[in-house]
Parts: C-alpha cells; structure tokens; sequence
C-alpha cells in the first residue's frame, strides 16, 4: 500500500494560498485559482441572499391570503430571487469557480490564456453584482427577473434600470471568461492532450464558453434597448409607442435559453468526472458524451421559442420550436443512459461527491422528462406559467445545477483547500438536501397541473395543502444548504490535510499538490493515456 | 369547492378531455423512463459497490448498438408526443364555424368582459353549456393572460392586438379565471370565475339585469361620433371603401395584394390606416391611435361584422 497516497500531511513548501497572505496579494492576483476563490466566496454570498428571498417567498405561501409580506413585496421577492439566482448565482457558479480553478490545470497549464482578463471578468461580475445589491437596497424590482416589456419599460416603478445595468455588466465577465476558457483549452493543452483524451467536463466548459460568446451579447442589447425605452421613450417594445412586446421576448429568450444550457452543461461536466472517479471506470460512451455537449449548445440557440407557445406568436412557429425542443432532449437522455451504464460493472464507492452525482441523475432525469411535458404543445398551454414550469426548472436548476456544483466543490474541496471535508456530515447534509429538495418541489408539479399560476403572492384556500408541502420542504432544504457552509469553513482550519489525490482519481490536476503550487505544475506534464483510464485499483483516503 | 388534498383539476371542456388523455400518455411515458433509470441505478449501485469481493472494475469502453438504442427509441416515443401535441394545439387554435364572439379586455387589474348583446362583466364570465364561444381579446396596458384550468386553455392578452381562443364547456358550475402572465402589484388579484350555465339560463341572464346597449349598436355610436361614416359610405362613394359586408371577406389592396378583413386588419386600418391601403382609394384616413378605447375597437368591430350588404344607415 502506496502510504504517502493516504496518511495526512502537513502542507509542505509554498502553494497558491500561503505564498502571500495580504489582501492586495488578493485584489490583485492573476492566479486563476485564486480568482476561483474570488468567485467562490462572491457568488456563495450572493446564493444565501437569493435563497433567503425564496424563504420569505416561501413562508409568505403557507396561507392562501399570503400574510406575511405585501403583494409588492413579494413581487419583489420573486424577482430578486431569479435574477439573484439565475445571473449572479448559477451562470458564473460551475464555470467561474470550478471552471477557473480546474481548467488550467486540467489541462496542464499555467494559467488561462489571459489571466488578466480573466481577474478583469471578476471585477466586472462584481460591479455588476453591486448594482443589483443597490437596486436591491434602494427598493427592489418588480418585474420579474423575466423583464417583459411594457410592463418593465413603461409600467413599473422599480429600479429596473439599475438592476439590468447590473446583468449587463455582469455580461461581460461571461464574455470573457468564456473566451478565455476556449483560447485556454485551444492553445494550452500539455503535450499529448489530443481533444478525445480531454476530461468531459472541459468539453461541457467549452460548449458552455461558446454559449457565452454567442448569446450573451443578445441579452446585452435587449437590456440596452429596454433601457432606451424606459428612459428615453424610444419606441421598441411598447405598441403605445409604436413598438412590439413580443419582440422582447424573441431577444431575451434568445439568450435566456441557452442560457439555461450554460447552467446545466457545466453541471453534467461535474457529474461526468464524479461517476467514473468513483465507479472507479472510464466512462462508458465517451464521444456521444462529449458530442452530445456540442448538439445541446447548438440545438439550444434554436428552441427559444418554446417559452412562447401561449404569447401569440404564430402557431406554425410554435409546431417548429416545439419540434426543436424535443431534438434537444435527444442528447440530455444520452448523458442520462452513458452515466448509468458507467456504473456496470464497477467498483462503486459512495463518498459525497458520488451521493450529489447520484442524486443529480435521479433530479434531472425528472427535471429532463417534465421538460417533454412543456415541450408537447397542447399540453404547455395549461401548464404554461404555473407551477408545474417552476417545479420543472428548478428541478434542472436546483437539483441538477446545484446538486452539481455542491458535488464537485467537495469533490475537488481537498485540491482547493488542501483539506478534507468531514465526510459523515457531508453525507448527511446531502441526503438532508435531496429530501428537502423533493419536498419543496414535487408538490409544485401538482399544484401546476391543478392550475395554480406562478408569481402569485395569493391563491385559492383549495392549493393550500400543497404549498404547505412545498414550504416545510424548502426549510429542510434550507437547513441542507447551511450544514456545508459549516463544515467546510471549518475544514478549512480543522481538517485532515488530504494530499495530492485523495480519491484516488485520475486527471492531470491530481497529479500535484493540493494546494497546488501557484504554478500548477513543477514541470509540464506529458499525457500518455486516455482519460478516465481507471484500472479499479486506484487507492483513496478511507476506503 | 374542492379541499384537502387535490391531486388533478376538475374538466368542463371538449378540449380538456383530449389534453388529459395527451397528459396520461406523456405521464406513463415519463414514469416508465424514471423507473428504468432509478431502478437501473439502484441496482447497477448495489450489484457494483466496492466491496472485498468487487476491487476490480471491469473496464467496457461503450456500445454503439446502446446508444443507439437509447437514442431512437426516445426520440420515436417525443415524435408521437410532438404530433398528437402539435394536431391538438391546432385544433385548439382554430374556433369551429358558428362560435359566438365574446369580447374581453385586460387591464390592470381586472377583466372587463361583454357580450355582443350588451351585458358587461368584470372578472366573471357567463357562458352556455354546450356551445363553443370564441374570446377576443385586447389589453389595455400590459401583458396579461387569460387562463381556465378547468378548461384547459390558456392565451396571452398582448397589448397592441387581438389574441384569441376558444372552448366548449361541458359541464355546468363555476371554474377559475386567473391571469397567468404577470402583470404588476395585483397580478394574484387579477382572477373571478367562469360561470358554465344551461343555454335557457343564460339566455335568461342574458336578456335579464341593466338592459344595456348591444356591442355593434354602441360600435355604430362610435363610427357615427367619430365620424367614420362620412367617409366610409354605404354606397362605396365617400372617400374611403364601404365596409358593407367586408368582414372575413378578402379585399384587394393596392399592388394587387389580398388580404382577409379580420379583427386585427380592421384594428390596424384604424390605428395605423397607412399600412394596407384598399385598391381605388388615397391614403387620407387619420389615425386614430390614442381616440379610441380598446373596449371601443372591439365596438366597432362588432359593429362592422354586423354590417351585412344593405344595412348600413
């Protein structure tokens, strides 16, 4: 038994946290890793403020009056909770922390291929994240993090200007991030990288960066022309003026569609390292996992109309757009079944990266087949705007993205940290969020196809046992949220020193120190073998 | 009223039968591709756990025949979804011939409703057993929408035109009538009720209340006050067409184009009257954007589809 592998280690010489300790060493840094970090602390604040929006909304639903807050409140509510969650939580969680940290390494490199950009894209994701913050303090916004228009250019009086000078902003941190990871990725692969030995999540990362590129600078100049609108009375959008509503739409489903894909690609990424390091196998059917990534970014920019089907646009558009978005679910049931099948015929080890990967597959096969409800036109126009659509995304979103993003950041917390987290807890507080998660959620399916329309601050006394449900949930859900906050802070003084690759994994990032030296590597690594090229052998800390 | 725990919403439409029947298929479906999956995985972890007689992973790099498979025969069940779903959202879309007309305007926060015979309504609807009944349907401000669980159907009211949709209800009693497009402070405030009645009581609450005005008579107020009717002249020989009879019939426009005279051409040519200019006549109409109410458009529409050949004054 290799003993170095598994016994504890004081951290010995300098890595990327103790090589300087001063805040300026920080504010300044153009360490990829530790821009992750940047993002990480940032983009975990802003989570637990998204998630105490949602616990309001939550408590304000337990009585069908919706006592708790008033019915601006709650608008308000709901949509600082999307825009929190959607632009400054879950578009830069997988990719900015996880992405930044592990790209580079993953492939053997130094850094990103700009690695000033890069700490530029998370000032950029700062300053947009403290406009919304003012927005948010100064009164809130109303509009749904949707925006539609008229209602968010002329209607409304809330700080909508603020707030989308905010996503605008934070726009450009995906921009650039995105265009960093694919010149990274394109020029810095180690000798004998070829593109087929890549680990899968950097081809989600790739196909996630291509979004960001393309679709990106659409909401862009939807949030820049409905500022034009607002503030200077430009007819667009409102008809009063001349304008179109649905016009609106067509542009912010654009890239809020993909947008969805930015948010989910990332997270299978996660999942498709995660199953084989613990099935202890290569991952059955690497290409159509890997190419299956490309169709759902290409065939993504084509389905935004199925956000439309009830908005009047034209039915023959609706019949195309409905189409399209079963093709794109083609390629989500091949990672699915690929996933499975990694698990025949392995050696199957359940540490908590493996339970959220687990857990993962069970909530987005669910999240993956109501979304071919929404898709079957008919049936979209009764289900469309009520909570079934709600229960649905946050099943991809919540139980897919996040489930995702909480798996890998323990599965890679001993690289980043240099520290294992205490694995019982983690245990616990996974299965404590899968419950809540169920709880919070399947209620809503329910309730969606019962009726109840969605962004409601009250409803009919019949759906209250449902939203009762639904809240208990989301306060289990909530304390599931909090136990890894705790433990992990407190790893970070406390726990066991992990070692270079506590899971006995493969990939170039296990192959140095954890923490890594700032510059990753002693000497550049020279790739000799497939990825995932698990012999079923490997040793890991507590096995 | 239902309580406790409901678990599927009550059905009083033709449509609604057949969207379930869709839904039943999609849920079986879907619950037969869950319980492959959770079973597979469940058994696939139990089987495979590392234990002292399982060390050893069996490497097996892929199988195209799988994938394949898993591929195909999921998209040839989302094909069967994607046809019976889009065939139904057809028919949904398209009124039988013969549905009466009821007209609804959104604003916020209320529905303002009225029949072609006159009564008015706020957030309730009164309709017929048994007939299909077309809404047509404006807003005022916003973009609101115009949902009935209990029949199924469900229709964005966009300002700036006309959307519509249609039912038969087939059981009387009284369903929710929600906004479902979120329309501002009071959007949860924004709903009422659908009352579903025996054609003889409706006609009997129909001709019952405030004896009002019927819908072209006050549309034919409006085209007198607004002083349509000196230029749109019954003969055809004021300066604008005579719109006699026009009504869901093609008129030629300049250019040699056709287009069908529906409720959004009628509101077009009066808000924008430059855009389709019938063939002979001069673009001299004003608009009349900001003039005119959209419960007052939806007058002179029902104004101008009574207008058969030879009875306008």
């Amino acid at each position: 038994m290799n003993t170095t592998l598994l016994e504890p280690r004081e951290e010995t010489g300098r890595n990327y946290l103790n090589a300087d300790y001063s805040i300026r060493s920080w504010l300044l840094t153009t360490d990829h890793k530790r821009i992750a970090i940047l993002y990480l602390v940032a983009i975990t604040f802003l989570f637990f403020v998204g998630g105490a929006f949602a616990g309001l909304m939550r408590l304000n639903l337990l009585t069908p009056q919706g006592a708790l807050v008033s019915a601006e409140t709650y608008n308000k509510l709901f949509t600082m909770h999307g825009l929190i969650m959607i632009f400054f939580f879950l578009i830069p969680s997988i990719p900015a922390v996880l992405g930044n940290f592990l790209v580079p390494m993953m492939i053997g490199a130094r850094d990103v291929a700009f690695p000033r950009l890069n700490l530029l894209s998370w000032y950029l994701f700062i300053t947009g994240s403290l406009l919304a913050m003012v927005s948010a303090l100064s009164g809130g916004v109303d509009t749904g993090w949707t925006f539609y228009t008229p209602y968010s250019t002329t209607y409304s009086n809330s700080y909508v200007v603020t707030m989308a000078a905010g996503v605008f902003i934070t726009g450009f941190s995906s921009i650039l991030t995105g265009m960093n990871f694919i010149v990274t990725i394109h020029t810095m692969r180690a000798p004998g990288l070829t593109w087929f030995r890549l680990p899968l999540f950097l081809w989600s990362l790739y196909a996630t960066s291509a979004i960001f590129i393309l679709g990106t600078p659409v909401i862009a100049i939807s949030l820049l022309l409905l500022g034009l609108e607002r503030i200077f009375g430009v007819g667009i959008f409102n008809p009063k003026l001349g304008g179109d509503p649905l016009l609106f739409q067509h542009l912010f489903w654009f890239y809020s569609h993909p947008a969805v894909y930015v948010m989910i690609l990332p997270g299978m990424g996660v999942i498709s390292e995660v199953v084989p390091c613990f099935a202890r196998k290569r991952i059955f059917g690497y290409n159509f996992v890997a190419f299956s990534s490309v169709a759902i970014a290409l065939i993504g920019f084509l389905v935004w109309g199925h956000h439309m089907f009830v908005s009047g646009q034209s039915i023959y558009a609706g019949m195309v757009f409905s189409f399209l978005s079963f093709l794109v679910a083609v390629p989500s049931a091949i990672k699915a079944f690929n996933w499975t099948a990694t698990l025949y015929k392995g050696a199957i080890t359940y540490h908590t990266p493996m339970l959220y990967a687990l857990g993962f597959l069970g909530l987005f096969t669910i999240g993956g087949l109501t979304g071919l409800f929404l898709a079957t036109l008919a049936v979209d126009v009764h289900v469309h705007d009520t909570y079934f659509v709600i229960a649905h995304f946050h099943y991809i979103m919540v139980g897919g993205a996040v489930m995702a993003f909480l798996g890998g950041i323990h599965f890679w917390w001993p690289k980043i940290s240099g520290r294992l987290y205490p694995e019982a807890w983690a245990r616990l507080s996974a299965v404590v969020i899968f419950l809540g998660f169920n709880l919070t959620f399947f209620p809503q399916f329910i309730l969606g196809y019962l009726g109840m329309p969605r962004r409601y601050h009250s409803y009919p006394p019949e759906f209250q046992v449902l939203h009762v449900m639904s809240t208990a949930g989301s306060s289990i859900l909530g304390v599931g949220y909090l136990i890894p906050l705790v433990y992990l802070l407190w790893s970070l003084r406390y726990g066991q020193a992990a070692g270079p690759n506590p899971w006995g994994a493969k990939g170039l990032e296990w192959q140095t120190p954890s923490p890594p030296p700032t510059e990753n590597f002693e000497r550049t690594p020279v790739v000799t073998e497939e990825a995932y090229a698990y012999t079923g052998e490997e040793l890991s800390a507590g096995l | 009223m239902q309580s406790g725990l409901p678990l599927f919403p009550e059905r009083a439409s033709t449509i609604g039968a057949s969207v379930d029947q869709l839904y039943f298929f999609l849920l079986a479906v879907a619950g037969v591709f869950a319980t492959l999956i959770f079973a597979s995985v469940f058994y696939l972890a139990i089987r495979y756990r590392r234990r002292p007689a399982n060390l050893r992973a069996e490497q097996i790099p892929g199988s195209l025949v799988l994938e394949l498979t898993w591929s195909l025969v999921p998209l040839g069940l989302m094909m069967v979804m994607f046809f019976w779903g889009a065939s139904l959202y057809f028919r949904q879309a398209r009124p039988p011939d013969g549905a009466a007309e009821i007209y609804v305007v959104g604003k916020q926060w209320m529905w303002k409703l009225q029949h072609p015979e006159g009564p008015r309504e706020i957030n309730e609807l009164h309709v017929p057993l048994g007939r299909p009944i077309r809404l047509i349907m404006a807003s005022e401000d916003v973009i609101h929408s115009f949902y009935i669980p209990a029949f199924r159907i469900k229709q964005d009211v966009v300002p700036g035109r006309f959307t519509s949709e249609w039912f038969q209800a087939t059981k009387p009693g009284r369903y929710h009538l929600f906004c479902a497009q979120y329309c501002g402070t009071n959007h949860a405030q924004m709903n009422g009720w659908v009352y579903v009645m025996q054609p003889a009581d409706y006609e009997n609450w129909l001709s019952g209340g405030a004896p009002g005005e019927s819908m072209p008579a006050a549309g034919e107020r409006l085209f007198q006050r607004l002083g349509c009717s000196t230029c749109h002249r019954p003969d055809g020989a004021g300066r604008g067409p005579s719109l006699e009879g026009v009504f869901g019939k093609p008129v030629l426009l300049q250019g040699g184009a056709k287009v069908l005279a529906d409720e959004a051409y009628i509101r077009e040519s009066i808000l924008n009257p430059d855009a389709k200019i019938v063939a002979g006549y001069q673009a001299i109409m004003p608009t009349f954007q900001g003039q005119i109410s959209e419960e007052g458009l939806l007058q002179i529409i029902a104004y101008i589809k009574s207008l058969k050949r030879g009875t306008q004054p």
